[in-house]
């Protein structure tokens, strides 16, 4: 019953992170639905076409109120992708994905009252500058992990590089959005350009890996070559392939 | 100062239970009052190899639930004044513990004992983390086997960051005490090294115990290993790893090596 794959080609899976839009209902919701109203009759289509994640963190509500303010939101045009905040007993199937792991962003510029009699070109201008993030010049941020990293264990930094002073040992991982370091023998997982980063790289003292991946271009153990194993190595990504070299 | 010792693992069958009561003996043996706590609540073994399953009347579910006090479910070694075992209930599981209630027993056991061994359930639920959770110091039980040893492994991170010392950011004393060690095999390749395991896990060695037919037959005749024959290989590995444990400083020895003379001393230092 096996299959045979004849095509070799690896199947690419990234993460990638969205700016959307959090709505936080308040209590009483049926208020808050007018209120809600009121802001769509000034600006007509400031939910259409964007991602919108429901916040129910600070809501006392059951599934069916829920479910009821969804289809409510429904009812606006509002679609909603996915729920943050919410008690796994909220869920029921066909509800939105729950979502956890935001990370606050910029406020989103609410249409001001002047701009509801504004013609078409002012309504693109208010969506301009909700969009425009004043460009600064940050440094690439990184985290140093000075212990081993144990099994089961995961160092999740989606952000940038991540670097470790003692081993990462079979059964742990490192996802890096940018590049991974480990100063000692990596024995689990590394994954570095998690975020979709091409430049990102491996470096290892000793290569014992499971499983390596740039930008979602994955090795296990059994594909790589074996002259490597016990080597200090650095990797990277030339296309879609990951290339080795041993570091002197 | 009450000391509480973990004996933990995470693999199963690598000998927490025998440790726990050879390092219990060994402890009782220095005229310090010890006990040995059994967590493994549904499948108690302790009190079997401490000879004792025939005195068992409460257990530490009767105390945690306040159906028996402390001292009536403590039963007295016959062999050593000094050494103590509280059991652990066959009927219930690990459900029966509560954090609140092993909080209270512990502390309780603090006030009457220098050392407290809490002898970890094999896996990394409940009643594991139940046993880590007030300890100062861990045994870290380890086969030289890849399958031990990175069970290991995930035993440290855990002890790392579920442990009540861990949670108030201070660190918990971890050493490794590597088991049915066989030097010709780990020679050989059938087995991995001492310092191959050394190297993985990168905690200090609190001792290694020779594989031995000397073990298995203490258990049989329900005596700690320590007690049963003070002399044999493994008596004396856990002798010194006591010792080791008592603060003082013992050089390590690999038993059995066959290279050079019978119990050639190595440059290695104890923890």
């Amino acid at each position: 019953m096996t299959k045979v794959l004849t095509d070799t080609r690896s199947i690419r899976i990234k993460g990638r992170s969205f700016l959307a839009l959090v709505l936080s209902p308040e209590q009483p919701i049926d208020d808050w639905l007018l209120r809600l109203d009121d802001l769509a009759k000034r600006s007509a289509g400031f939910f259409l076409e964007r991602p919108v994640v429901l916040d129910v963190a600070d809501l006392e509500i059951d599934r069916k109120q829920l479910r009821h303010l969804i289809d409510e939101l429904a009812n606006r045009n509002v679609r909603i992708m996915g729920i943050e905040g919410g008690r796994p007993s909220l869920f029921e199937p066909g509800m939105p994905p729950a979502m956890k792991g935001g990370r606050p962003a910029s406020d989103v510029e609410m249409p001001s009252p002047d701009a509801s009699g504004a013609p078409a070109g002012g309504g693109d201008s208010t969506a301009a500058s909700a969009k425009a993030e004043v460009p600064t010049v940050r440094a690439v941020p990184s985290i140093v992990i000075r212990e081993p990293v144990r099994s089961g264990q995961s160092v999740i930094f989606p952000e940038g590089d991540v670097t470790v002073v003692g081993s990462v040992a079979s059964g742990a991982e490192i996802i890096a959005g940018g590049s991974v370091h480990i100063y000692g023998t990596l024995r689990g997982r590394a994954l570095a350009g998690s975020v979709g980063n091409a430049a990102a790289r491996i470096f290892c003292r000793k290569l014992e890996a499971e499983l390596l991946a740039i930008d979602g271009v994955y090795k296990t153990a059994d594909d790589m070559a074996p002259n490597l194993r016990g080597q200090a190595v650095q990797l990277w990504l030339e296309g879609d392939s990951i290339m080795a070299e041993r570091l002197m | 100062m009450a000391k509480v010792i973990v004996v933990t693992s995470g693999k199963g069958g690598v000998g927490k239970t025998t440790s726990t009561a050879a390092l219990g003996a060994a402890l009782a043996q220095r005229n310090e009052k010890t006990v040995v706590v059994d967590f493994d609540v549904g499948l108690r073994n302790l009190d079997l190899v401490m000879g004792a399953e025939r005195r068992v009347v409460y257990d530490i579910v009767n105390v945690i639930q306040g159906d028996a006090k402390l001292p009536q479910a403590l039963i007295r070694d016959k062999r050593l004044e000094t050494l103590f075992l509280l059991p652990a209930s066959q009927t219930r599981d690990k459900d029966a513990l509560t954090p609140e209630g092993v909080e209270r027993v512990m502390a309780d056991l603090k006030r009457h004992f220098d050392w407290i061994i809490c002898d970890s359930p094999a896996g990394i639920e409940r009643g594991a983390t139940l046993a880590m959770r007030h300890a100062d110091v861990a045994v870290i039980v380890t086969n030289p086997e890849v399958s031990s040893v990175r069970d290991s492994d995930r035993i440290i991170g855990l002890l790392d960051s579920k442990t009540a010392r861990a949670e108030i950011g201070e660190r918990i004393e971890k050493h490794l005490l590597l088991t049915r060690y066989d030097a010709q095999r780990a020679e050989r390749g059938d087995m991995l090294k001492v310092d191959d395991v050394l190297e993985i896990l990168s905690i200090p060695l609190l001792g290694i115990v020779p594989e031995s037919s000397d073990v298995l037959r203490a258990s049989n005749l329900g005596s700690p290993v320590t007690l049963a024959d003070a002399r044999s290989a493994p008596a004396l590995a856990y002798l010194d790893a006591a010792r080791r444990l008592a603060g003082e400083t013992v050089p390590i020895t690999i038993p059995n090596e066959k290279r050079g003379i019978l119990g050639k001393i190595f440059g290695r230092r104890a923890a």
